[in-house]
């Protein structure tokens, strides 16, 4: 299977990653490399056989509901670009 | 022309943990902004989510309390999307296998009764808030909601008209709070509906729809999906074609408007969370949680029915809340007359309260305080008219019944003598209404009655009043 170069600019506009056209063809036959790849697997009859939700054969581990966490708000926004009343602020987005 | 209406809904009942679903930092509303947003809530590199056990145990809870299926084994699975106030990226969500499947919800209009059936229901977490007031041009983002539990609980399209749509709204909302597993308060947004509105022609195929998003009262769900059926059935009549939409309500407008969105947007490329296992729900845990379930609204109902022979429409006002079913039932453990009871509960407290704009749990006379009340009249201390004056000198805090009725004199007078003698004096002060009465002019009983209650500023015992003037005026 291989994908179109409309089809990786869709993926990477969803992923907010910006491309070039080059770097789109040149992702385009990687992606489509991966997809042949799958495409191999998918041959196999899986038919009666559980999807696999992960990788590993265990289970989830639950928490007990507790407050366990302080707030911490100003050394984590240290790190922020820009703060203001204890706000992360970002560039306006209304939908 | 004739059209058929179709609206499914979509509710996001916040569960009412102390924590949140993948984090140890607390859910409690109205925190300064992010005080209770940790490591986890934005997302900082390396952290990992841990599952509540508590919203899980509030899920089972639920799908027990709709006979639904509750999943054994389900998957959390990543909803991807953009947003600032959305730092992973991504929401933890359930996809293809939720912890809850199916059910049902009664419903209860114009007394005839439906059952909503229920797709499924999942657990997710909240997104923070954006704030887009000033804030020189750029937004401020406030995570403490990112995190807070969310059981989100799909129906079919099982519903074709607006009053149907907020019926099961309602009874969802009570069913929540019965179970306490959500705080139903809709202010706050713990209680949040969508709705999935399409019309078509009777038995055609069908509509498309358009999904109306975050409905946080009960009026503003009835008021956008009217507006929503007027315009896709007058969009439809002109020639038009609805196109498949997210919309907005605006309140103040009193109309639906299509969000700004990409198509592109909803591609949301679900996938099994790696970073956190199946779960897994044993049968044990199951029956244990099931031991803790209370009476429902739906049992409740049915019980007021049989039990205190109360109308179907009074047993459902009752148990519209379990606050107001507790308040009434503890009336009626005092005073068991339960129609008395049913009366005074949905028109003096009900009326009262609706005018304070309080709720039941607030409520300034207790149910003890109203049995009291209701005791006087049955034993005829006082008529039904001057216990509502009572009710009021209770409801500003006067005190009790009994404490009321003796400080302001108001008795009822049962004494007969006393009563034939107020009579008497009425009837020689007004020979020619008694004179027309007596000439058949039967309309006039009830002046007589007036005069009387006037003398005895409403105090007589109106059967005997009515007993002893009929006596007197027959002559």
């Amino acid at each position: 299977m291989s994908i179109s170069l409309s089809d990786v600019k869709r993926i990477a506009s969803l992923s907010r990653i910006a491309v070039s056209d080059a770097e789109a063809e040149a992702t385009r036959a990687q992606l489509s490399g991966i997809f042949s790849l799958i495409e191999e697997m998918q041959a196999v009859d899986t038919g009666g056989i559980a999807p696999m939700s992960h990788a590993q054969e265990i289970v989830l581990r639950l928490r007990s509901d507790t407050v366990t966490e302080t707030d911490q708000h100003e050394a984590f926004q240290r790190g922020a670009p820009q703060v203001e009343a204890a706000l992360y602020l970002v560039p306006k987005v209304i939908e | 022309m004739q059209w058929e209406v179709v609206i499914g809904l979509e509710v996001h009942a916040q569960l009412s943990t102390e924590s949140k679903i993948f984090s140890g930092a607390s859910t409690a509303f109205g925190a300064a902004p992010n005080a209770q947003a940790c490591a986890v809530d934005i997302a900082l590199p390396g952290v990992l989510p841990v599952l509540n056990r508590g919203a899980v145990e509030r899920a089972i809870k639920f799908g027990l309390a709709v006979g639904a299926k509750v999943a054994r084994r389900s998957v959390f699975s990543r909803k991807n999307y953009f947003y600032p106030d959305l730092p992973k990226g991504y929401q933890i969500s359930q996809f293809d296998l939720p912890v809850v499947l199916g059910g049902e919800i009664p419903i209860l209009v114009d007394g005839v009764e439906k059952k909503v059936r229920l797709t499924r229901a999942h657990l997710e977490e909240d997104a923070g808030k954006s704030l887009h007031e000033d804030f020189h041009g750029m937004t401020g983002i406030d995570l403490n909601r990112a995190g807070t539990p969310l059981l989100e609980i799909v129906s079919e399209p099982d519903m074709s008209s607006p009053l149907e749509a907020v019926a099961y709204a309602r009874e969802l909302h009570s069913l929540v709070r019965y179970l306490d597993i959500c705080d139903g308060n809709m202010q706050e947004g713990s209680f949040r509906c969508d709705a999935n509105v399409s019309v078509r022609r009777p038995g055609g195929p069908l509509g498309t729809r358009r999904e109306i998003k975050n409905l946080n009262s009960f009026r503003f769900l009835q008021q956008a999906i009217e507006y929503e059926i007027r315009w896709q059935i007058d969009t439809l009549e002109s020639g038009g074609k609805i196109q498949q939409a997210t919309v907005l309500f605006d309140s103040d407008r009193g109309e639906t408007r299509a969000m700004r969105s990409k198509e592109e947007a909803h591609d949301y490329r679900y996938f099994p969370d790696p970073d956190l296992l199946p779960l897994e729900i044993s049968e044990a845990w199951i029956e244990e949680v099931g031991k803790t379930l209370p009476e429902l609204p739906q049992a409740k109902r049915i019980r007021y029915v049989s039990d205190f022979g109360l109308s179907a429409y009074d047993a459902g006002v009752l148990t519209s809340s379990k606050e107001l079913a507790a308040y009434f039932e503890e009336v009626v453990s005092i005073y068991s007359d339960a129609k008395v009871c049913a009366n005074w509960v949905m028109g003096e407290v009900n009326g009262w309260l609706n005018k304070a704009g309080i709720e039941i749990a607030k409520c300034p006379i207790s149910s003890r305080a109203l049995a009291g009340l209701l005791n006087r009249i049955g034993d005829g201390t006082i008529s039904g008219k001057i216990a509502k004056e009572v009710f009021e000198a209770m409801w500003n805090g006067e005190g009790e019944a009994d404490a009321i009725i003796e400080a302001r004199g108001l008795k009822q007078i049962s004494d007969s003598s006393a009563l034939e003698k107020i009579v008497d004096e009425i009837i020689s002060n007004n020979p020619s209404q008694v004179a027309d009465y007596r000439a058949g002019r039967d309309k006039l009983f009830a002046f007589f009655v007036g005069q009387a209650m006037k003398a005895t500023r409403g105090q007589a015992n109106p059967a005997q009043l009515s007993e002893i003037l009929k006596q007197k005026l027959a002559g």
